[in-house]
């Protein structure tokens, strides 16, 4: 508990103390009056103020501004019709400081239990000179210097381990518990924690360039952009209290006036009192507090799961997610290939290859960097010139001297050479030497192993159409989306079609179902900030997708896709529960009070009991590791 | 120029308000708030002295939420 918590309970306890006591003292006048009016301010003073304040800084009708005038009321009435009875104007502050003081309390327990996850931030980097270890800020590390990572200590930086072997905990960045091991030469994120041996690590980028800069960043700056329940929320806050409170001056005016031009007795005390109730009631701190609140625990627990959602306004759409675009590779399949065969060569296997491997040399594309790998040699660069990239067909490059185009079919018929179709499945690379059709290398991609899964969640978690998009021939598509589920396939697209398809879709959707794009951030950008909602997988080191993304994955699980969906409906569900039910015992309540049915003490219950049950409602949203 | 002070701020609305209010101060030019992490991340204009900038923003979020606490 805070300091803050704590004076606010001696507080509570002091005032329920006294007023406990103040029942049982017989003591009478004047100092009784002044004995309850101590406990009264001892409870509510600062509530008081708050309202003064409010008033001065032109912000009447706040929830302090309703509390204070209902309990002065109700002393005023207490004073002017003799009865004595302080009670309930300090039971009302009484009530509505445990309510608040229990909503800070839960609030702050849920706080630390994701900061706990989230408190990924390395507070130093060590750098050895001259032997010795030395702690500096990483902010001062310059990329290239070596740090030395202990067991037990986060990775601050980025980079590459030079020296040493360890397994890394990984879970506050991916949510993954399985430990990964690491070897020299391996890359290594920031943000993971060594577990066994000492690593010795070259950074490749600044801190604030590091993954975890991102991330935490990501995390920090996740509410700025709001959803439209809490703009709904603070809208109706701003007409709804002025509302109640000219309804409630209604209520002490009005009957009684009625009553008076009848000729009967005006009756002012019954009503004012009804007034004060009234006021209670309609306090709307239920909905004020617990509407962002549960966004806010909605986003919490969900990067607790890995799953970044950068605000509740995404938090809403992802929710109302209908269709799943996916960009295959990499995202459906590991986006890692393996050359599986080569066909019809007129020259050597290994000779083909080597030809692939160089023209390709420059590319940093999976499929270039799998022809590197078969070739299995290394690539001397000097062996090739005029490296020419055609989007969407392949390339062409003069080496050894020999003019060599290597692409699929299109590139073929662009260049007018007749190739031999391949029966394969797989993504086909054709190649031609001096305008000499050469023979084809096969090349597959692997599928993830729950991708097949992942489609299966996400339609159970009431997606109604997924669709697939690529760049690969209809038979490696086909193959792919009949052996995963997937409902529709468009393959052989250029980079720029996928943008042309995700409008297509977009244009042919319902109007309320929203659709979201899967990518993994390399050349899907346009798509990603294109569709309704872009989820970019496996976004570490893509500081590209982190942009263009609305959601971002921090690992390249398909599966958190549909659990990241089922978060949000899960956060939205209590979000309109805790609407809905507020205003629905709000409303009775303020009825009953209205015909005088309802005392004070169903006021409270309205007004504190009704808070505390949609804040406990709201921390829910935490929960969602089981989903 | 981008910075991020540590708050302090009990309830999620009065944490959106804080946000509103640091928004509206000058040489601010944008500004949010994470409740669950307690961060105030401010963005100041071009030329803008942030401890200046800061003091009329702590001014402004004290106005519509007298115990909320910025430390800069």
């Amino acid at each position: 508990m805070k300091k803050k918590q704590k004076k606010m309970l001696v507080r509570i306890i002091l005032a329920a103390f006294m007023l406990i006591a103040l029942n049982f003292i017989p003591v009478t006048g004047l100092l009784r009056m002044l004995l309850y009016l101590a406990a009264y301010l001892i409870i509510g003073y600062d509530i008081l103020q708050k309202a003064g304040k409010g008033i001065l800084n032109g912000r009447m009708f706040d929830e302090n501004f309703l509390m204070a005038i209902a309990t002065v009321g109700a002393i005023a009435l207490a004073v002017y019709e003799k009865s004595g009875d302080y009670n309930e104007a300090i039971a009302v502050m009484l009530f509505y400081q445990i309510g608040e003081l229990f909503q800070s309390y839960a609030v702050g327990k849920s706080r630390k239990n994701i900061s706990a996850l989230m408190d990924i931030r390395p507070d130093y980097a060590n750098v050895e000179r001259d032997g010795i270890l030395e702690q500096v800020d990483p902010d001062e590390v310059a990329i290239g210097s070596i740090i030395v990572v202990q067991p037990g200590e986060k990775v601050p930086i980025d980079g590459i381990i030079t020296e040493g072997t360890s397994s890394l905990n990984t879970s506050a960045l991916t949510g993954e518990s399985l430990p990964r091991e690491a070897m020299p030469g391996d890359e290594i994120i920031s943000g993971c924690i060594n577990m066994t041996g000492v690593l010795k690590i070259q950074t490749t980028k600044e801190f604030g360039e590091s993954t975890v800069s991102k991330i935490l960043q990501l995390v920090e700056e996740s509410s700025s952009r709001k959803s439209k329940s809490e703009n709904f929320i603070s809208k109706f806050a701003r007409v709804y209290t002025p509302a109640v409170c000219g309804a409630a001056l209604l209520l002490a005016v009005v009957p009684p006036l009625f009553h008076l031009i009848a000729g009967s007795p005006a009756g002012w005390a019954g009503w004012i009192y009804r007034a004060l109730i009234f006021l209670v009631i309609s306090c709307p701190c239920a909905l004020v507090i617990s509407i962002p609140l549960s966004f806010f625990a909605g986003i919490g627990g969900a990067s607790k799961e890995g799953i970044l959602i950068k605000g509740s306004n995404y938090m809403e759409t992802l929710s109302k997610t209908k269709i799943v675009v996916f960009d295959k590779t990499g995202t459906l399949t590991q986006g890692v290939f393996e050359v599986n065969g080569v066909h019809h060569n007129s020259m050597e296997e290994s000779k083909l290859l080597e030809y692939a491997a160089l023209a390709e040399c420059a590319s940093s594309h999976p499929i270039s960097k799998s022809l590197q790998k078969a070739y299995g040699k290394d690539i001397d660069r000097s062996r090739v010139t005029d490296i020419e990239e055609i989007s969407g067909h392949g390339l062409t490059a003069n080496v050894d001297g020999h003019q060599v185009a290597a692409g699929n079919t299109r590139l073929m018929e662009r260049l007018g050479i007749p190739y031999v179709e391949c029966h394969s499945v797989g993504t086909i690379i054709h190649l031609a030497i001096d305008s000499t059709y050469a023979g084809h290398i096969v090349i597959s991609d692997i599928e993830k192993p729950n991708a097949r899964e992942a489609i299966a969640a996400l339609k159970k978690a009431g997606v109604e159409k997924t669709v697939m998009l690529t760049g690969d021939t209809g038979r490696v598509a086909e193959k792919t989306a009949a052996e995963l589920g997937v409902d529709e396939v468009h393959s052989e697209l250029l980079p720029a079609d996928k943008v042309t398809e995700v409008e297509k879709l977009l244009k042919q959707k319902p109007a309320k179902s929203r659709l979201a794009f899967v990518g993994d951030g390399i050349n899907d950008a346009p798509v990603l900030s294109r569709a309704d909602i872009g989820i970019a997988m496996g976004a570490m080191g893509s500081d590209a997708a982190i942009e263009a993304a609305d959601v971002v994955l921090m690992d390249d699980d398909p599966v958190k896709i549909a659990k990241g969906i089922k978060i949000s409906r899960k956060c939205l569900a209590i979000v309109y529960q805790n609407i809905v039910f507020a205003l629905v015992i709000k409303f009775a309540c303020l009825g009953l009070g209205a015909l005088g049915i309802a005392n004070m003490w169903f006021a409270i219950f309205a007004d504190v009991g009704v808070m505390v049950i949609a804040v406990l409602n709201a921390i829910r949203a935490l929960r969602v590791h089981n989903l | 120029m981008k910075k991020t002070y540590p708050i302090e701020v009990d309830c999620a609305n009065c944490a959106n308000l804080m946000e509103e209010a640091a928004r509206k101060t000058p040489g601010v030019a944008s500004a949010t708030v994470n409740f669950m992490t307690l961060k105030m991340i401010v963005e100041f204009e071009e030329g803008q002295e942030p401890k200046q900038v800061m003091k009329a923003v702590l001014k402004a979020c004290k106005k519509v939420e007298p115990d909320c606490e910025i430390e800069f």
